[in-house]
């Protein structure tokens, strides 16, 4: 059993409305020094020792996310494989704690 | 065939329209179909084959609540599986607003719906032009004619890189443009090059935003503009038939 964190982002050239406007929320509470927010999701998944780097790859890539107008990064969170599977995006720090 | 299939007259095209958990709009897609003439076949999310009907319409609505993303989950649903293996034999499928939603997420529409640049849900009534006539769901309508039909929808804007949107519209596959000056009227959503809806290479797998399925009767609707995609198929369904000699 592992625990794994897909993380899904909206493409950068894609319009995010939804950032936008926190973006300008977060100007009206004090916090001009922020440039730029795009909102996503998190997921975490607990997967058995059959599921494979390749099949977190595709359970992220045709459900978790839309390729179209989405990147994702996947992430093993057991400590013996916390490591990058995905190949799209980068990866933020990977915490126990999460 | 049925016994009930026995009295419906040989000539009728059966068009089947699927109803998934939180679809809304199923009831007027089966009444825009009977009033275009076609036998209207109600077909459930669960259904893991199309009664033999000789089109689909995947209808608007709310389809799992819009979880994950809009239409995301239903496109895994299993009557969309059958959906999908007979739309790549041919079969013309048409979805309106979460049903183009379903089509994208499902990988028969090429691009994505998403937000709407305002972040508003829109409802109004919007004039499209019909930019391509020769696809089968558009067949009725005279080259650039501009109708009148309701939108309503919160992820209506139509996204696609741009070698996507070169090639839909050198292909002639935008089927649909938001159109109109004033205030209400134009482009409502920031969909890229005002587009409302597309068509498959072969034209028969279709998607549009606004609903033609509520615009069949000046009773209920702004125009009756939206019947012409109905009838449309129906002339497609009747060549079809008569082409093949069999039923599809």
């Amino acid at each position: 059993m592992a625990r794994v964190a897909v993380d899904v982002v909206i493409k950068p050239e894609i319009l995010d409305p939804q950032g936008k406007a926190i973006l300008a929320a977060l100007a009206r509470t004090g916090q001009p020094g922020v440039s730029s927010v795009r909102q996503g999701k998190h997921f975490d998944l607990e997967v058995d020792d059959s599921v494979s780097d390749a099949d977190l790859e595709e359970i992220a890539g045709t459900l978790l996310a839309n390729p179209v107008i989405e990147t994702w990064t996947v992430t093993r969170l057991a400590p013996e494989t916390v490591g990058t599977v995905g190949t799209v995006g980068t990866v933020g720090t990977v915490g126990d704690a999460r | 065939m049925t016994q009930a299939d026995a009295l419906v007259p040989a000539t009728a095209a059966r068009i089947g329209v699927i109803t998934f958990p939180g679809t809304l709009d199923d009831v007027d897609a089966a009444r825009a179909v009977r009033y275009a003439g076609a036998e209207s076949v109600s077909l459930w999310h669960a259904d893991e084959d199309l009664a033999g009907v000789d089109a689909v319409v995947v209808p608007g609505g709310f389809s799992y609540g819009d979880y994950l993303r809009a239409g995301a989950i239903a496109a895994q649903a299993p009557i969309m599986r059958a959906v999908i293996d007979a739309a790549r034999r041919g079969l013309p499928v048409l979805g309106i607003c979460n049903g183009f939603q379903i089509l994208c997420e499902a990988g028969l529409l090429p691009g994505a719906l998403v937000r709407n640049a305002g972040l508003r849900f829109i409802c109004r009534d919007q004039w499209l032009r019909v930019e391509n006539t020769d696809s089968v769901w558009t067949s009725r309508f005279e080259p650039g004619a501009e109708i009148l039909v309701p939108m309503k929808n919160a992820e209506g804007r139509f996204v696609a890189a741009e070698s996507v949107l070169d090639e839909l519209e050198g292909a002639g596959r935008v089927l649909f443009r938001y159109v109109g000056d004033g205030p209400a009227q134009g482009n409502p959503n920031g969909a890229l090059r005002d587009i409302a809806g597309i068509c498959s290479a072969d034209g028969r797998v279709a998607g549009l935003m606004p609903h033609p399925e509520h615009a069949i009767d000046a009773l209920t609707g702004p125009t009756d503009d939206g019947l012409g995609l109905f009838v449309s198929v129906q002339d497609w369904i009747g060549t079809a038939l008569t082409g093949a000699g069999t039923r599809g």
